[in-house]
């Protein structure tokens, strides 16, 4: 215990460092959230990883990794999903490993020349929907879910479809008016892409998107932020929520709860890539590979809260659904496509 | 006409056949390989240009100008067939709509409302690209849009690849069943070759039949060539015989008037002179009667061992036989004859008048060569399947002469002396004993004489 919390502080030390010579530093094109340092033997070599997901979550991750190669120091960043593209798209990073959860932007990246080739036993296993050539690979799948605030919901049954939900708040308008959550698509690019798939795989979630305009519903950036409104009381349910944040940041049995509805519910892919500029690409390739170790796999699931990949799991339930990755999704990156759809979503969604 | 190839027919048949195999085995690859190179190259491009006029399908004219709603589902077909990259581009009256503005645009017009297909490189890959053209209604004017979807070509590489090999297998397979045909094949061709060769090297040395042998068409030529040089070969041995049996027969007629005449001649004169040189015409008239007859005789085996009147024959009363027929010239020579056989029969199936011809000459030398008080021994013995006839004296021995000097035509010993005899009587006994598939040898005695066998397989 005493030991974590010494490693604790001597982190939150680098990172204060780190933060100093970033301010130092000529504005550079990429604007991180956060950057950790996780030392490895002085004068090793440093493997830079740029990534969506949260440090704490994959903190674990990392320590197992260093643990295996301790002469290895590791540079975690953390930045949003689209500033993490347009940084490999315009050579703005160094990064050796890009892990997003905005698959497709990692899937733009892939197709269009920016992700270096990499083959080991670990990628081979992927089934052939958690992986795209030899350049994309998933880490975790995670399922796009609706927390609801049971409290809210006084009494009334759960819905489990989006038609059912579509009722719900047809019928019951004033328990859910300016108390609905969801992503903001124009802010957000997972946003984005769970509502564009949503556009694509049912009619009814134009309906839903109709019925939720007319509540004034509030739109997030993050699934953080939106589980951080419903847990503190301000919304009564949240759609489109990344079910890993739900699940790692809510009590287990509290009056909150995470449905996956059954007409469909989609599997986001987290995924990561070496980027062709990589400096260190074969220290990109051995944590990659750790990830997706069996191993590394265990503790994505119960360190990390991120479901490993697990074909199986997706066989059994057929209302899961993942997003495959093919060139499908460079479809809603078309700006004239982006620009469509989202003057239709606005339309739906911001009614007078 | 060239000079016939030496070698062996097998080989070069053989060879030839697996030369054809491989030959078209490595056709059947390229072919198959080229085929399925085309056909999986059409398919990809029929579905490449199917999702660019999908994607053609959805362009509108707005008044503000030309809008597209690219379909979800034409690039994700593109991603049906395997995992490659996908670019697309946009134009409308020139300038780039949206999509990748460098991506190549093709050199020619696409023909009418169909795709144009072609390649070019593209972000460090070979691209395969589709593009159709179409006029769009928008803002009061038609514009013209092309729609270019490319998409590398990695699957289709590695459906190909792989068709290579299901095609390199199937060569290699086709080849391998070519061989075992090739194989047998050759053998069955040959088979006929190798029976007639072995059938005409199984004959004996005389054996002057026609082949009868059924043979394969194209074998039937040879075979009568064959058969003809054989009569021919028959033909001509024939008539030397006969001419020399003719010839001994015209030689005898006159030699027995001669050898009267020269007795009366000698009766009638008293000068010891004349007498002598009388006496030395009647030898030689003697010497030449006994030379056309053992010639006579000699014609006659050559002649019988090519066609052999085989019968059961009983030697121990054959030997008899020869025995009571020689009692009257062995008195006169004052030469004892034994004759020793078994009492009951010793069968074997052979051309009776050649071994009795050999045998009369084997008794015949004995008695002549024995000289006054001489003892000869006839004799039959049976062990392993052959019978063995003992003819011996006690006369005066070979001199150290072999049997191969002995036996060669007109060949006679140094031990003659004033013995009438023409050196043809052992010629004939070897001749019947090689056609009766025996043996003969003719050896010093211990004690004095020589000894005579022959030895004759029983059935
Ligand atoms: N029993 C024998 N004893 C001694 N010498 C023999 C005897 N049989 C054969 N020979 C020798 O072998 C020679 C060849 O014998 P062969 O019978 O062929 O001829 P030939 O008796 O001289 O003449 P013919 O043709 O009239 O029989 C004889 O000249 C003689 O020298
Ligand atoms: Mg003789």
């Amino acid at each position: 215990m005493r030991r974590t919390d010494l490693a604790a502080g001597l982190r939150r030390l680098c990172l204060a460092l780190l933060a100093a010579a970033a301010l130092a530093r000529p504005a550079a094109a990429l604007t991180l959230e956060e950057e950790t340092l996780f030392p490895g033997t002085p004068g090793g070599p440093v493997l830079t990883v740029l990534s969506t997901t949260d440090t704490a979550i994959f903190q674990p991750l990392v320590v197992a990794f260093q643990a295996r190669r301790p002469d290895i120091t590791l540079r975690y960043q953390v930045a949003g999903s689209q500033e993490v593209f347009a940084a490999v798209h315009d050579g703005a990073t160094e990064a050796d490993l890009v892990i997003s959860s905005a698959m497709d932007l990692q899937m733009k990246l892939a197709n269009d020349g920016f992700a270096a080739p990499h083959h080991a036993a670990e990628t081979a296993a992927l089934p052939p929907w958690a992986r795209w050539r030899d350049q994309l690979f998933a880490v975790a799948q995670e399922p796009v879910v609706l927390i609801v605030d049971r409290r809210a919901l006084g009494g009334l049954a759960v819905p489990r479809t989006r038609a059912a939900l579509t009722a719900l708040l047809r019928d019951h308008p004033d328990k859910f008016r300016g108390r609905i959550g969801t992503y903001d698509p124009v802010r957000s690019g997972a946003g984005y892409l769970f509502a564009t798939q949503d556009a694509r795989q049912s009619d009814s979630f134009w309906r839903l998107a109709e019925v939720m305009g007319a509540l004034a519903p509030r739109l997030y950036a993050s699934s953080a932020t939106m589980i951080a409104d419903l847990r503190a009381g301000r919304l009564a349910l949240a759609y489109n929520v990344l079910g890993s944040y739900a699940a790692s940041s809510l009590p287990p049995a509290g009056d909150v709860q995470i449905i996956e509805l059954q007409d469909f519910t989609h599997i986001l892919l987290r995924t990561a890539l070496i980027p062709r500029t990589a400096p260190t690409p074969d220290l990109a390739a051995a944590f990659l590979d750790f990830l997706l170790s069996n191993t590394g796999q265990q503790l994505m699931a119960q360190k990390a809260g991120l479901p490993a990949i697990d074909e199986a799991a997706l066989a059994a339930d057929q209302s899961l659904r993942p997003i495959r990755l093919d060139p499908g999704l460079l479809v809603y990156l078309d700006p004239l496509k982006r620009r469509r759809f989202l003057a239709e979503w606005s339309a739906a969604l911001r009614q007078p | 006409m060239r000079a016939a190839a030496p070698g062996s027919i097998r080989r070069r048949l053989l060879l030839q056949l697996l030369g054809g195999a491989a030959v078209l085995s490595v056709l059947l690859y390229l072919s198959v390989r080229g085929v399925s190179r085309s056909a999986v190259e059409q398919t990809q491009d029929s579905i490449l240009g199917a999702a660019t006029i999908a994607v053609a399908e959805q362009l509108r004219g707005t008044d503000e100008g030309v809008d597209i709603d690219i379909p979800y589902t034409a690039f994700s077909m593109l991603g049906a067939v395997g995992q490659d990259r996908v670019f697309y581009r946009i134009i409308v009256d020139g300038a780039d709509l949206t999509g990748y503005a460098d991506l190549p645009a093709p050199d020619d017009a696409p023909p009418g409302l169909n795709p144009l297909f072609y390649s070019r490189p593209y972000q460090q890959a070979l691209v395969r690209l589709a593009a159709v053209n179409r006029p769009v209604i928008a803002g009061g004017h038609t514009a013209q849009v092309q729609v270019i979807v490319g998409q590398t070509r990695s699957a289709q590489e590695a459906i190909v690849a792989d068709m290579a090999w299901r095609a390199a297998a199937l060569g290699l397979g086709f080849f391998a069943l070519a061989a075992l045909l090739a194989v047998l094949t050759t053998r069955s061709v040959v088979r006929p070759l190798d029976r007639l060769a072995g059938a005409l090297g199984r004959r004996g040395p005389q054996d002057l039949r026609p082949v009868t042998q059924p043979v394969p068409v194209e074998l039937a030529p040879l075979t009568a060539a064959l058969n003809g040089f054989i009569a021919r070969l028959s033909g001509a041995l024939k008539r030397t015989e006969t001419f020399i049996a003719e010839a001994a027969h015209h030689i005898r007629t006159p030699l027995a008037t001669l050898r009267a005449r020269a007795e009366i001649a000698l009766r009638q004169t008293q000068d010891e002179a004349t007498r002598a040189s009388l006496r030395e015409v009647i030898r030689a008239v003697d010497d030449s009667a006994r030379a056309a007859g053992q010639l006579l005789e000699h014609a006659a085996v050559v002649y019988r061992s090519d066609q052999r009147a085989e019968a059961p024959l009983d030697l121990a009363a054959l030997l008899r036989d020869i025995g009571q027929s020689y009692a009257p010239a062995a008195d006169m020579a004052d030469v004892a004859l034994a004759v020793s056989v078994p009492d009951s029969a010793v069968m074997l199936t052979a051309d009776r008048l050649l071994v009795e011809t050999a045998l009369r000459n084997l008794v015949d030398n004995a008695i002549k060569y024995s000289g006054p008080d001489g003892r000869v021994e006839m004799g039959l013995g049976v062990a392993q399947g052959r019978a063995t006839i003992r003819i011996a004296d006690r006369g005066r021995g070979l001199s150290g002469a072999s049997l191969a000097d002995l036996t060669g035509r007109f060949r006679r010993g140094r031990n003659v002396e004033d013995v009438v005899g023409s050196g043809l009587g052992l010629t004939i006994v070897q001749e019947v004993a090689r056609a009766q598939r025996g043996r003969f040898t003719l050896r010093e005695r211990d004690g004095g004489g020589s000894c005579a066998e022959l030895t004759l397989p029983l059935d």
